[in-house]
């Protein structure tokens, strides 16, 4: 589904060693495997199942996620800002396929 | 073949007494599922009600999208650091729900998420330390309509 559009919500700059928010969204459909289509047939299941991210190319907060998440997973961790760089978000498909964005942070 | 009034009565006691005992053997295998992907996080540690704290709605409306979020007592140095969480609800269908990894750089070990709830029922939240404690948290959450159903 390339229609997968995520959406990060990083403050721009920090203190040296602070800790901030990031919040994430991406929209999916996250289809649990779960339900039936109208003939009965069970619809196969395709969700995100796996979310990282890195700061510098290093991982600080990474998790794999179950059906039981809702569509459109919405994401809200914490990460510690040691220097400027960049934070790189990946989302994983089960059918393979991988979304991700970066932002910039800088530290004064 | 006559049925007699007596033979009709027989009938009926059996057919309550599977009734009775079917519906726990439910019930046992939801807790069992969940024991078992307890005793899966945690290695067999008995897992401590301490440190972990988890914010579900009391009562939630929607099942499909009911918010969820934990935080986890922790100082979070190289030393002693929580490793791992995991949500597990204990009604689902199946009770995975996400297992969060962290590392020293994550500042604090908390998230907020949003999970599908299928009926009123238990969510745990799981907490493993890199010193090799286990750590839990239960909350009851009231579930309007279901988020699972199709």
């Amino acid at each position: 589904m390339a229609s997968s559009k995520p959406r990060v919500k990083v403050p721009k700059t920090a203190s040296k060693d602070e800790v901030i928010t990031i919040k994430t969204l991406i929209s999916h459909k996250m289809e649990s495997g779960q339900r039936k289509d109208s003939d009965g047939n069970p619809i196969p299941r395709q969700i995100i199942n796996k979310f990282t991210c890195d700061f510098n190319g290093k991982t600080v907060f990474s998790c794999d996620l179950e059906p039981a998440i809702s569509a459109n997973p919405y994401l809200e961790f914490s990460a510690k800002v040691p220097e400027s760089g960049t934070f790189k978000f990946t989302w994983v498909d089960d059918d393979g396929s991988e979304y991700s964005t970066e932002s910039k942070i800088a530290v004064e | 073949m006559t049925i007699t009034r007596r033979q009709v009565f027989a009938l009926g006691a059996g057919v309550a007494a599977v009734a009775i005992t079917g519906l726990p053997r439910v019930a046992l295998a939801e807790e069992d599922k969940v024991q078992a992907a307890i005793d899966a996080f945690s290695g067999g540690a008995t897992p401590e009600t301490a440190n972990v704290t988890l914010t579900a709605p009391e009562i939630a409306e929607n099942g499909n999208t009911v918010p969820i979020s934990f935080a986890v007592d922790s100082p979070m140095s190289d030393d002693d650091h929580v490793t791992d969480v995991t949500l597990l609800a204990a009604g689902n269908p199946s009770p995975g729900v996400a297992t969060f990894h962290f590392t020293p750089m994550s500042g604090a070990a908390e998230a907020t998420t949003r999970m599908r709830l299928a009926k009123t029922q238990d969510v745990i939240a799981l907490a493993k330390t890199s010193t090799g404690k286990v750590y839990m948290d239960r909350k009851t959450v009231k579930v309007t309509i279901g988020g699972c159903g199709g």
